[in-house]
């Protein structure tokens, strides 16, 4: 039994020999039959049913006890608008999947080792995602005439031999789960729904997976309806037990832990990242925290997981519309707080008149946009990194503003710390692009100490800062710092240093309002000489041998999938250079001696092209996109074959 | 001296200021004639009553030709975008207690551009004194018909007449919630003051709305309320716990059909005229009575506090929150809270 993972599928690891079983020692745990144990690096599974089959949670809970473990993981949740489209069709299907080894990974996986299918719509929808030789376990109850007819299956697949390319175990989870439950005194259709948990339970006993604290998560999720509690608990040991006992699985799996840098590790997503990150920026600055927000997806996270933080001194402000949260969030800030506004594509449309008056306020702002498929509505709960071009310009007139983009789920934490401390010194609004991805998506993340934190203290104004003619001193709000150009911020509250700022242009110094020409060239160039002037470290690029001719460059969630790529392209002898931007305005003061440094640069995104668009009109070089904008991310594979190709041309050139 | 309640976190004054302490050194820029002169003074010349520090006011303003208003007053301010003040204002306000803000809109930036904000501000009730200027037209961008203009006008953009019912903005306002709603006249400095301290008194939202005259592109709109000829017996003056009287012998009774209207005032019937009650729980009377004017001739027009009642404040129970979160949580850890309950550890 060696189909875990395919062998034809190129490896994701750097040592270049993932994915293979070896045979290791049967468990030999007390009271367990003997069934033989086998050793893997890494697994994927993914997990697939009804919108209302509690996927989510089922992945979410094997994501934790995956990283209690201590193996390296990344996830891939994947899930319809629709709140609960109609039962059993294929638009209603939800997913989550999960790839976890026993060494540092990058991405959710190409393709899954295992699905479990919780009806013919999941089986239907993630079939063409499986290599050969993949494990499925379905939920035979559910493969009904009707339930088969209404997803198009003519013949039923589990017996018309459609799939004996893979390993099928066919388990009637519902029956199961209602047999394990038929104490418990239960309705029917309560206890049918704790038919996840009976599948988490078999599939933590295939993995070895720690089962105590999906127990404690259970008993504190029902604490108010403890016999749900404990129907969710049977069901969950149930499906253990099954899995022990039954003949049709008579292997299970170890991955052994991942040996990752030594130190305390959590698992995080990204929304979770990004909330921790503000709030450790309101620590580390001593600012009060001021959330202005609107609902939508996928940004509504933050603003839950805010919610719950009053105690750190965070208000959060669900207001009446895009435009009125950022208007609050601007008026806290002028007051002296941090203050950050959250939202998505269609958001940040409504909020651009707003984030152009803070550009001329010059007020610190952060305005985190969760990026989704667009346009319009576009894909709500897909990801997309499509609104690079919207950050860089979409205001009227000459409104720069900086942009902070997160690599990876648990990047988002720094990130933020990062767009506060531009935002801060600099006296701007700041944009922190994530997306759907790294939103929802999680890995382990190891716990800084907070006094490892970058310190955020802020300066407010306190006294005047011009000497007039006459000798007397004022208080001018547009008078820079030399080194930053940021103006001073006086909060209200300050005596002596009352004053009036607006969107109309403003002399400078003064910040009276100015309509001279002169003047509002010059403010126009100042602004942008601000932003420019911005300091962020340079642009790392691996390229071990120092003699790759090829180099790829990204920005934001494409960071997993084109490092699994590279590694590949390395472990088949590829030369192929790396870099990935984590500052998109300004870039860092080396990009363009970087990017002129290679015979070639390729610029994978999930848009049409957007950062390939700056490099070529900033740096005049031949950026080669390579675009996909399906609502996913790039699959590793994919990727390698592209960086495999660019190299291929270049050799081809050369020898004619 | 007057304690304004609304004010309580507001640190006081060292000294007495005065109307000097309130005027900015830049040249005001309003056509000569512009209403906007009037309430700036009356303004200016009032706020040392509050007796609160300078430098903890603030007035937030959207775009028009009244929000021009900050720049004038020696204060903190903010000149900021089309209809959008009662946002920034309500950011500021729950952030900072201990200031008194206020917002200065017209009829286009509180009630085209900028209605939801409004409305919004009112049903939170948070801590904001909303002054609306109301001149029934466009100024800035020279004349055309405002949200408020009656049906009919004849402006640049509406040659045949505008086609839109006006709003009533205190209906408007008393059907968001509003816990404070006051009218009163830009010529009529005393009348404005005393609006002006009750709005300061009061705990949370209060929308003033003050007639204002566009001696430019609206002249003359709010004359029938300002001639000696004519004005006793269009303009209706509230005083809480006050018969309804005005003209020489009109009143305002409550007709069997709960509705309102006015009625010559004969010593037979002279018990039954309404005394206003601004402090009824219930909004319908003060409805009742935003409804009485005569929308094209304005006449009968109430003008004074015509509801002033105690809600809780947004500022107030969202700081009460926090407060609750601390008292029952302890201060927020940034290191316990980073670290959570799911660890493992690598060594």
């Amino acid at each position: 039994m060696t189909s875990q993972v395919d062998q034809s599928e190129a490896v994701d690891g750097s040592d270049g020999s993932e994915g293979r079983a070896g045979s290791a020692p049967p468990a030999a745990r007390q009271g367990r039959p003997v069934k033989p144990t086998r050793r893997l690096d890494r697994v994927i599974i993914r997990f697939a049913g009804d919108s209302g089959d509690g996927m989510q949670l089922t992945g979410d809970r094997f994501t934790s006890e995956t990283a209690s473990f201590g193996n390296d993981l990344s996830t891939l949740p994947n899930f319809p608008a629709e709140i609960r489209a109609p039962a059993g069709t294929l638009p209603g299907v939800s997913s989550f999947q999960l790839h976890f080894a026993d060494h540092d990974i990058l991405t959710p996986g190409d393709a899954p080792n295992v699905l479990v299918a919780m009806n013919p719509a999941a089986l239907k929808a993630n079939l063409p995602d499986l290599p050969h030789g993949a494990e499925i376990i379905v939920n035979t109850d559910e493969f009904t005439k009707r339930a088969l007819a209404k997803v198009g299956y003519a013949a039923d697949p589990l017996t018309d031999g459609s799939l004996d390319a893979f390993r099928l175990h066919k388990v009637p989870l519902t029956t199961l789960t209602l047999e394990a439950l038929k104490e418990s005194g239960l309705a029917r259709k309560d206890a049918e729904r704790a038919k996840n948990m009976f599948a988490l339970g078999l599939l933590s006993w295939m993995y070895h997976r720690p089962t105590g604290g999906t127990e404690t998560f259970l008993r504190q999720k029902f604490a108010k309806k403890p016999d749900i509690a404990e129907a969710n608990i049977l069901a969950f040991r149930a499906g253990w037990n099954f899995g022990e006992t039954t003949e049709d699985f008579a292997v299970s799996y170890e991955i052994a832990p991942a040996a990752l840098p030594s130190g305390t590790y959590r698992n995080i997503s990204g929304n979770l990242a990004l909330s921790y990150g503000l709030i450790a920026a309101s620590t580390r600055s001593g600012l009060p925290l001021f959330l202005g927000s609107y609902p939508i997806t996928p940004a509504s996270d933050i603003l839950h997981e805010l919610s719950k933080h009053k105690n750190f001194g965070v208000r959060t402000f669900q207001a009446e519309d895009e435009i009125a949260g950022i208007g609050a969030a601007l008026g806290a800030a002028f007051g002296g707080a941090l203050g950050v506004t959250t939202t998505s594509g269609p958001g940040v449309a409504l909020k651009s008149e707003t984030i152009g008056l803070a550009v001329s306020l010059e007020l610190p702002l952060l305005v985190v946009d969760i990026q989704r498929g667009g346009p319009s509505t576009g894909l709500p709960t897909k990801t997309e990194q499509a609104d690079l071009l919207q950050a860089m310009f979409g205001r009227n007139g000459e409104a720069p503003v900086p942009v902070v983009a997160p690599a990876t789920p648990a990047e988002c934490f720094t990130a933020a710390l990062e767009a506060a401390r531009i935002a801060l010194t600099y006296r701007t609004p700041v944009f922190l692009l994530s997306d759907g991805y790294l939103a929802n998506g999680s890995e382990p993340w190891r716990i800084p100490a907070v006094d490892e934190l970058p310190d955020l203290t802020v300066d407010f104004a306190t006294e005047p800062n011009h000497e007039l003619p006459d000798g007397s001193r004022a208080f001018w709000p547009y008078k820079r710092d030399a080194r930053t150009l940021a103006r001073p911020w006086a909060v209200p509250g300050t005596p002596g240093l009352e004053h009036r700022i607006g969107g109309i242009e403003k002399q400078d110094g003064t910040g009276n309002i100015s309509y001279d020409p002169a003047n509002h060239d010059f403010m126009v160039r100042t602004r942008q000489a601000k932003v420019d002037g911005i300091e962020v470290p340079p642009l790392e690029v691996d390229d071990p041998q120092g003699d790759a001719r090829v180099l790829v460059l990204g920005w934001g969630s494409t960071y997993g999938p084109i490092t699994a790529a590279v590694r590949r392209v390395r472990a088949d002898g590829g030369r192929i250079a790396q870099a990935h931007l984590r500052h998109l305005n300004p870039f860092p003061a080396n990009l363009g001696q970087v990017l002129h440094g290679y015979d070639r640069v390729i610029v994978p995104e999930m848009n049409l092209g957007q950062l390939a668009l700056l490099l070529r009109a900033k740096y005049l070089v031949d950026a080669q996109s390579y675009n996909q904008v399906r609502g996913l991310p790039f699959k590793a594979a994919q990727l390698a074959d592209v960086l495999h190709a660019a190299i291929g041309t270049l050799d081809a050139e050369d020898q004619r | 001296m007057t304690e304004f309640r609304s004010l309580s976190l507001v640190p006081k004054a060292d000294g007495p200021q005065s109307v000097k302490d309130f005027k900015t050194d830049q040249e005001v820029r309003w056509c000569p004639g512009c209403g906007d002169y009037a309430i700036l003074a009356a303004v200016q010349s009032f706020m040392p009553e509050l007796g609160i520090r300078r430098e903890n006011t603030v007035f937030v303003s959207g775009i028009g030709c009244s929000s021009r208003f900050p720049y004038y007053m020696n204060t903190y301010g903010m000149h900021s975008i089309h209809g959008r003040a009662p946002a920034i204002a309500t950011g500021l306000a729950t952030s900072r207690r201990d200031l008194s803000v206020w917002v200065v809109t017209g009829d286009g930036d509180a009630l085209s551009i900028g209605g939801n904000h409004l409305i919004h501000a009112l049903r939170r009730n948070v801590n904001l004194k909303i002054l609306l200027f109301n001149n029934r037209i466009y100024g800035l961008t020279k004349g055309q018909y405002s949200p408020t203009s009656e049906v009919g006008k004849i402006t640049k953009s509406t040659p045949m007449g505008s086609l839109d019912a006006p709003f009533n903005p205190l209906s408007l306002a008393i059907g968001a919630e509003a816990t404070f709603v006051a009218r009163t006249i830009d010529s009529d400095r005393q009348h404005l003051q005393s609006v002006l301290r009750a709005a300061a008194e009061h705990q949370g939202a209060a929308l003033v709305e003050i007639y204002q005259n566009c001696n430019i592109f609206n002249d003359g709109a709010f004359e029938v309320l300002k001639e000696p000829g004519t004005r006793d017996e269009a303009l209706i003056r509230l005083e809480h716990g006050r018969p309804i009287r005005f003209g020489t012998d009109q009143g305002v009774f409550r007709g069997p059909d709960g509705e309102l209207a006015v009625r010559t005032v004969t010593p037979e019937n002279e018990a039954e005229v309404l005394v206003h009650d601004a402090h009824t729980p219930g909004p319908a009377t003060a409805f009742a009575l935003t409804r009485l004017a005569d929308a094209d001739t304005l006449h009968h027009t109430p003008i004074g506090v015509l509801r002033s009642v105690e809600r809780p404040v947004y500022d107030d129970l969202m700081a009460e929150q926090l407060e609750r979160a601390t008292t029952d949580r302890g201060p927020g850890d940034l290191g316990a809270l980073l670290t959570g309950h799911d660890t493992w550890t690598v060594v």
